[in-house]
């Protein structure tokens, strides 16, 4: 289980959170103009990286805010959670312990065969 | 047993993922429509992901005539694949169960079988006196969730998993198809729109077409092609139970408080729960989540109390916006994709494997698998199917 930190009250149990989903998506600008292509991708596509994703949680059963987190998805670590309405730090910041491509972590994942160098 | 070759410099086809789906579609492939230089492609072992980690329910009592179809077609070829195959998968008939513990959950399931029933696929409601008498050490009305009904398939029931990966295994490279473990492909190279082939572990290798059927992977494998897929990878959880003696003769599904227990060959009561509520990619998941199907559990056979758990684990399983599977082309020519089972995917494998290569094949989707385009994300016509996925998404 995860530890996550509520930007407004601190260090608590995931099971006081729900995931949002992918943070910052942003919803097309004209959608009178928006082709059903553009609006599939609003509507359908999300991020999935395996590594560094930016997400949405909520403080459902604490304080019921909406803010933002920075986790790795491979390791399950929380890098950084920031409040709604800030910019987002860029993902250079943040260090991808990654060691093969599509991102076999050092620890957290079944599939030994790939670690070895 | 297979061979262990090295891969060759170019292959005419390439199948990225060695579990059931992708070791079945390069057998179909040489078998069904008689392709040679085929290769099979996994970063571990041969069903060490998806295909050796899930619970094994195999069942077609979809709601939608579309996924009616395609998964009957796939419990078909499960009903024939021990002689096809000329390998005992254990496929077991055993039934399944899906319980209903609330007034909507009567109606969903009544829907469904009704449904069902006009898509020829036997599906029956029972009513608690039957469920009773189908699985005696069920407690039904002594507890939070009640049990007021389930639908019940006669034809579903489990098949042991690693052996359908075997099964296929043998018989594919029997026809000729390399199998290549221990190789991770990095990157999906692409030309011109073009698919030119994979970047590997174990250098490049070419190829006229990839079918990619990565299962969690899939959609991080299609990035680096450039093509971004409706899909979210979350971790799936699965537990078994030290080995008693016989139990529960039949598979028991229950959506409502995710607790999924059928009792294996060896004695092992296997047990699903639901997904993790979260992205993730790492095969654990949280222990909440095991928790509450184990207080489900409990509640629903108090006779299981005190037994003691061997293992748990996960699965990381690609889902999609509407709970349907993608068996389709994409705008790179050449490259095809068989993802988004989300948490079903075994009960599909043959049915998924011969339709994938009847794709690439022809490169057309056949009749049954013509709906789950990926185009359907464009035009809006999705396949809905949250309630017959049983587990929640």
């Amino acid at each position: 289980m995860l530890l996550i930190k509520c930007p407004y009250c601190g260090e608590r149990d995931q099971s006081e959170f729900t995931n949002g989903g992918e943070a910052h998506v942003t919803r097309p600008k004209n959608p009178e103009l928006e082709t059903d292509r553009g609006w599939a991708e609003y509507v359908f596509i999300r991020s999935n990286p395996k590594g560094i994703y930016y997400e949405r949680w909520v403080h459902s059963h604490g304080c019921k805010k909406w803010f933002n987190a920075v986790r790795n998805t491979s390791t399950d670590e929380i890098l950084l959670s920031y409040k709604i309405g800030e910019t987002p730090p860029p993902i250079k910041k943040f260090q991808n312990r990654l060691k093969s491509p599509s991102g076999e972590p050092d620890v957290g994942s079944g599939n030994f065969a790939v670690k070895k160098p | 047993m297979w061979r262990s070759p090295e891969p060759r410099k170019f292959y005419d086809i390439i199948i990225v993922g060695g579990g059931g789906h992708g070791l079945g579609t390069a057998y179909y492939l040489a078998k069904e429509h008689g392709l040679k230089n085929i290769a099979v492609i996994e970063k571990g072992w041969l069903g060490g992901g998806n295909t050796g980690r899930n619970t094994t329910i195999i069942r077609s009592n979809y709601l939608w005539d579309e996924s009616a179809h395609l998964y009957d077609h796939s419990l078909k070829l499960w009903e024939n694949l021990s002689t096809e195959l000329n390998y005992n998968v254990m496929f077991s008939q055993r039934g399944v169960l899906n319980l209903a513990h609330n007034e909507h959950d009567i109606k969903e399931i009544k829907r469904r079988v009704s449904a069902n029933q006009l898509n020829g696929i036997d599906s029956h409601w029972a009513d608690p006196k039957e469920i009773k008498k189908l699985v005696p050490i069920m407690n039904i009305n002594n507890c939070r969730y009640p049990v007021l009904g389930a639908s019940f398939q006669p034809r579903g029931g489990v098949a042991r998993h690693d052996a359908v990966a075997w099964g296929y295994a043998m018989r594919a490279d029997e026809l000729g198809v390399d199998v290549i473990q221990n190789c991770e492909v990095k990157k999906i190279r692409t030309k011109n729109g073009k698919v030119h082939g994979v970047e590997t572990t174990k250098g490049i290798i070419r190829a006229k077409r990839v079918g990619v059927v990565a299962s969690g992977h899939t959609g991080v494998l299609a990035e680096t092609a450039g093509v971004r897929l409706p899909l979210q990878s979350k971790p799936l959880q699965a537990l078994v139970s030290e080995p008693i003696k016989p139990v529960i003769n039949t598979v028991v599904m229950s959506n409502a408080v995710h607790a999924y227990v059928s009792q294996s060959d060896k004695g092992e009561l296997v047990i699903g729960a639901g997904t993790d509520g979260y992205n993730s990619f790492t095969q654990r998941g949280g222990y909440n989540i095991i928790e509450d199907t184990i207080r489900s559990i409990i509640e629903l056979y108090p006779i299981f109390g005190k037994m003691k758990m061997l293992r748990q684990w996960g699965g990381i399983v690609d889902i999609c916006p509407d709970a349907s599977p993608i068996i389709s082309k994409c705008e790179i020519e050449g490259l095809y994709f068989n993802c988004g089972w989300g948490t079903g995917g075994f009960k599909a494998t043959p049915g998924s494997a011969n339709l994938f290569a009847h794709t690439i094949a022809k490169d057309k989707a056949h009749s049954i698998n013509a709906p789950f385009s990926l185009e359907r994300f464009v035009s809006g016509r999705l396949v809905d199917e949250h309630g017959a996925a049983a587990v929640a998404h």
